[in-house]
C-alpha cells in the first residue's frame, strides 16, 4: 500500500523526522490560508498523487508543472486552484493520467546539498537496510547501475536494531560533520523508529536535503507498507486513498479475490497464486495475451468464481476467459456446478474455456457438458490455453 | 528415507481446533499421518475426533505424546509466537501454513531461531507430504493442506513456492508413473524458514530421491543461489519451472514474495540461472513432468 506526499509528511512529523512545514488544502481558499500561515513568500504548492515526475507532468486542461514556487498566499491559492479538480499527465501514470483532489502547501527551503536515503525490508539478509547516497534527487537505479561505488549499503541486526556506530559510520561516509552529522543522525534515528513502527517494507527520501544553515531535512518521502502487517495499523490503512487504486482491484479485495489487471484479452481465473501466474505464461506462450492475475484461493466456493466473474467481465476488453482450477481438496463437481450457476448468473456469453482437475473431476466435467452452456473443456492446462487462444481468433 | 519427514513421524497440530486446521487434520488422520497430538491454549483435556488429545501447551504435548513435527494453522497475529512455541519445545521441524504474517514478525522469528536445532517450513505454504505406500499414497506422512490422493510413493523430490502448482506438478508426475519421494511447499513469503537450496541439499543427500523438480517464481534470488549450488554439487538431474514470465514488474502477484522490484528477481534471469547450472527449465507449467523425464535421459 502507497500514501499520499502529505501523509508521509504528516507521519514524518508524528515521528520527529524533520520535514518542511506544511499542510495538506482541499480548496484554493485552505491552500491561501496555509500559504498565509507559513509567511505567503517562499512557498511549494503540490499536486498530490501517487506518481513520481510531478514536476514535470501536465495537467489536462493545459496547466503545466504538478510542482509551483510561489511568492504570496494569493498565487498559492490561484495555482491550487488550477490543480484541484484537473488531471495530471507524468511519466509515471500513463495517458490516463490522476485525478488531483489535494494540494500540499509546503514552505520552500534552501538547499546546500541533495542526498538519498532509504530502509527497506531486504529478504536476501532477512532484515531492514539502510540505503544511502551522496547522489540524491535522481534515479536511485540509475546511480546503482552507473557508479555502483555511490551507494552505500548497511544492514541491521533484525533484533538489536540501528546502532549508534552505524549511523555516525553512514554520517562519516556522506560527509556530514560536526552538527550536520548529529542532525542527520536525529533524523536517522527518527526515520528508523518510523519504519520499524509503522511495519514498513520501504520507506525513501528522495532527496534528503543540507540547508545552508546546516538543517538535514527530508524534502519529499515515499512510503510502502506490509500489507500483511495492516490489521494492527488501522490509521495507516486509514491513509489508503482507493481513488489512486485499480478500481477493479478494490471490487477484487473486497470478496478476498486476489486480482490485478493487465493489457490483454483472455482474461484467467485461476485458484493459487503460483498457478494464476503459471497460467497467465501458458497463456501467452500458446500466442495469447493474459488480461489478468486473478486467484480466487487455494480453495474455490460458488461465490467467489460468480464474484470473479463479475470483475473479469467489467474488463471491456475482455474477448475470452480461462479457468484454471486445481481442486485438490475441493470436489469438483462443486466447483463446476458454480462455473454453471455464475456463468448463467451473469449471462455470459464470450468463449469460456475450463480445465479441471482433481478431486471428483469425472462429476464436474459432466456437470459442465450437460450444463447447456457453451463453453469447452481443456484435457489438459496446455489444451485449455490453445484451446481459448484459438476461440477468441476465431 | 525421504527427506524430512515419513510414516514413522508423530506430528502435532497447533490451532487444531479452528475450522481450518481441524479439517486438515482430519485429512491427514485419514491419509493414515500419526496426528498424535493438538495444542489450543485453553482447550487442554479435551480430544480432537474422540481420539487425539488436546493440550494447552506445545512442550506438554510433545512430552506426553512424542511428537516432534508440528503443523500450525493458528490466524496471522498469533503464528510467529506459536513458531516460537515450537522451537522452544525443541521440535524437530515446524510447518506453518499461516498466510498473511507481516514481515517483520517473521524477521524476529528467524533471528530468533539461530541456533536452535529446529527447522521452520513456511510460512505460507502448503506444507508437505512424504507418500506412503497404500492405494492413493495411503499411509504417508501429510502435513498441511496438500491433496494426499495425487501422490505416489516414489523417488522424484519436489520443491515448489506456490501450492497449487506444486499439485500441478506432482499430478503430472504420478500421471506418469513417476512416484515422489517428498513433496515440500516452501511457501511464498519474501521471509522464509527453508530455502529451495535447503530442499536440494537435503534431496541430494537422501539415497531415496533419484531427481527433482524445483519450482520457482518471481522474486527475490532463491532460485538463482540453488541453481549455482547445483552446478557444483548435485549429483541428481533436476527439472525446473519458473512462474511469472507474465507479471509485471512492481506488482505483488498474489504471494507476498512475488514481486519484481527494481529489474530484479524476473523470470527470465532466474530460467537463465537454472539452465547455466545445466538445470532443464520446463517451457509450461502443463510439461513440467515431461520435462523431468527427460532430465532422467
Amino acid at each position: 500500500m502507497n500514501i499520499h506526499e502529505y501523509q508521509a509528511k504528516e507521519l514524518f512529523e508524528k515521528y520527529g523526522v524533520p520535514t518542511p512545514k506544511g499542510k495538506v488544502a482541499n480548496n484554493a481558499a485552505e491552500a491561501r490560508a496555509i500559504a498565509e500561515e507559513l509567511g505567503g513568500s517562499n512557498v511549494v504548492v503540490k499536486a498530490q498523487v501517487h506518481a513520481g515526475g510531478r514536476g514535470k507532468g501536465t495537467f489536462k486542461n493545459g496547466f503545466k508543472g504538478g510542482v509551483h514556487l510561489v511568492n504570496s498566499a494569493a498565487e498559492a491559492g490561484d495555482i491550487a486552484e488550477k490543480m484541484i479538480g484537473q488531471v495530471l499527465v507524468t511519466h509515471q501514470t500513463g495517458e490516463e493520467g490522476k485525478l488531483v483532489n489535494k494540494v500540499l502547501i509546503a514552505q520552500s527551503v534552501d538547499i546546500a546539498k541533495e542526498y538519498y536515503l532509504a530502509i527497506l525490508m531486504d529478504r536476501d539478509s532477512r532484515g531492514p537496510v539502510i540505503v544511502a547516497s551522496t547522489e540524491g534527487g535522481v534515479n536511485i537505479e540509475e546511480v546503482a547501475e552507473h557508479t555502483p561505488e555511490k551507494i552505500l549499503n548497511e544492514k541491521i541486526h533484525p533484533l538489536l536494531g540501528l546502532q549508534a556506530y552505524q549511523t555516525r559510520k553512514l554520517a562519516a561516509k556522506l560527509g556530514f560533520q560536526g552538527d550536520q552529522a548529529k542532525a542527520f543522525g536525529k533524523l536517522l534515528g527518527a526515520l528508523y523508529k518510523l519504519f520499524i513502527s509503522c511495519d514498513c517494507s520501504m520507506v525513501e527520501v528522495n532527496p534528503l536535503v543540507l540547508t545552508p544553515d546546516g538543517q538535514v531535512l527530508a524534502l519529499d518521502a515515499k512510503f510502502n507498507f506490509d500489507d500483511n502487517a495492516l490489521y494492527r495499523h488501522p490509521e495507516i490503512e486509514a491513509m489508503r486513498d482507493p481513488s489512486e487504486e485499480d478500481p477493479r482491484e478494490v471490487e477484487a479485495s473486497k470478496y478476498g479475490l486476489n486480482y490485478i489487471g493487465l493489457d490483454g484479452n483472455i482474461a484467467c481465473l485461476v485458484n493459487g497464486a503460483g498457478l494464476a501466474m503459471a497460467t497467465m505464461d501458458i497463456i501467452k506462450y500458446c500466442g495469447g495475451e493474459p488480461a489478468n492475475f486473478l486467484d480466487v484461493g487455494g480453495g474455490a466456493s460458488k461465490e467467489q468464481v460468480t464474484n470473479a466473474f463479475k470483475i473479469i467481465l467489467g474488463d471491456p476488453n475482455v474477448k475470452g476467459i480461462l479457468v484454471n482450477i486445481f481442486g485438490g481438496i475441493m470436489d469438483c463437481n462443486v466447483i463446476a456446478e458454480g462455473i454453471v450457476a455464475a456463468s448463467k448468473e451473469v449471462g455470459l456469453s464470450l468463449p469460456l474455456v475450463v480445465r479441471l482437475e482433481g478431486n471428483n473431476v469425472e462429476a464436474g466435467k459432466k456437470t459442465l457438458a450437460e450444463s447447456g452452456l457453451n463453453l469447452i473443456s481443456g484435457d489438459n492446462l496446455a489444451d485449455a490455453a490453445d484451446k481459448v487462444v484459438k476461440a477468441i481468433a476465431a | 528415507m525421504a527427506i524430512l519427514v515419513d510414516e514413522n513421524t508423530k506430528v502435532l497440530i497447533q490451532g487444531i481446533t479452528g475450522s481450518f486446521g481441524g479439517r486438515h487434520a482430519q485429512l491427514s488422520l485419514d491419509y493414515g499421518t500419526q496426528v498424535v497430538a493438538g495444542v489450543t491454549p485453553g482447550k487442554g483435556g479435551q480430544k480432537f475426533a474422540d481420539r487425539v488429545p488436546i493440550y494447552d501447551t506445545v512442550a506438554e504435548a510433545a512430552a506426553e505424546t512424542g511428537a516432534t513435527v508440528s503443523a500450525i494453522f493458528v490466524p496471522p497475529p498469533f503464528a510467529a509466537d506459536a513458531i516460537l512455541e515450537g522451537v522452544d519445545a525443541g521440535l524437530d521441524l515446524v510447518v506453518c501454513i499461516t498466510e498473511g504474517i507481516p514481515v517483520i514478525d517473521m524477521m524476529k522469528v528467524r533471528a530468533a531461531m539461530a541456533g536452535s536445532k529446529t527447522r521452520l517450513i513456511g510460512p505460507n505454504c502448503p506444507g508437505l507430504v512424504t507418500p506412503g505406500r497404500g492405494e492413493k499414497s495411503h499411509g504417508g506422512c501429510r502435513i498441511g493442506i496438500a491433496p494426499g490422493y495425487i501422490h505416489k510413493r516414489g523417488s522424484v523430490g519436489v520443491v515448489s513456492r506456490s501450492g497449487t502448482l506444486t499439485y500441478e506438478a506432482v499430478w503430472q508426475l504420478t500421471q506418469l508413473g513417476l512416484g515422489q519421494s517428498t513433496c515440500v511447499g516452501i511457501g511464498g513469503d519474501p521471509i522464509n524458514g527453508t530455502s529451495h537450496l535447503d530442499c536440494l541439499k537435503m534431496f541430494n543427500d537422501d539415497p531415496e530421491t533419484e531427481a527433482i523438480i524445483m519450482i520457482g517464481e518471481i522474486g527475490g534470488s532463491a532460485e538463482e543461489e540453488a541453481a549455482a549450488w547445483a552446478k557444483e554439487h548435485c549429483k541428481k538431474p533436476i527439472a525446473g519451472f519458473i512462474a511469472g514470465a507474465t507479471a509485471p514488474p512492481g506488482r505483488r502477484m498474489g504471494h507476498a514474495g512475488a514481486i519484481i522490484s527494481g529489474g530484479k528477481g524476473t523470470a527470465e534471469a532466474k530460467k537463465e540461472a537454472l539452465r547455466d547450472a545445466g538445470i532443464l527449465v520446463a517451457e509450461t507449467p502443463s510439461d513440467m513432468g515431461a520435462t523431468l523425464v527427460k532430465a532422467l535421459g
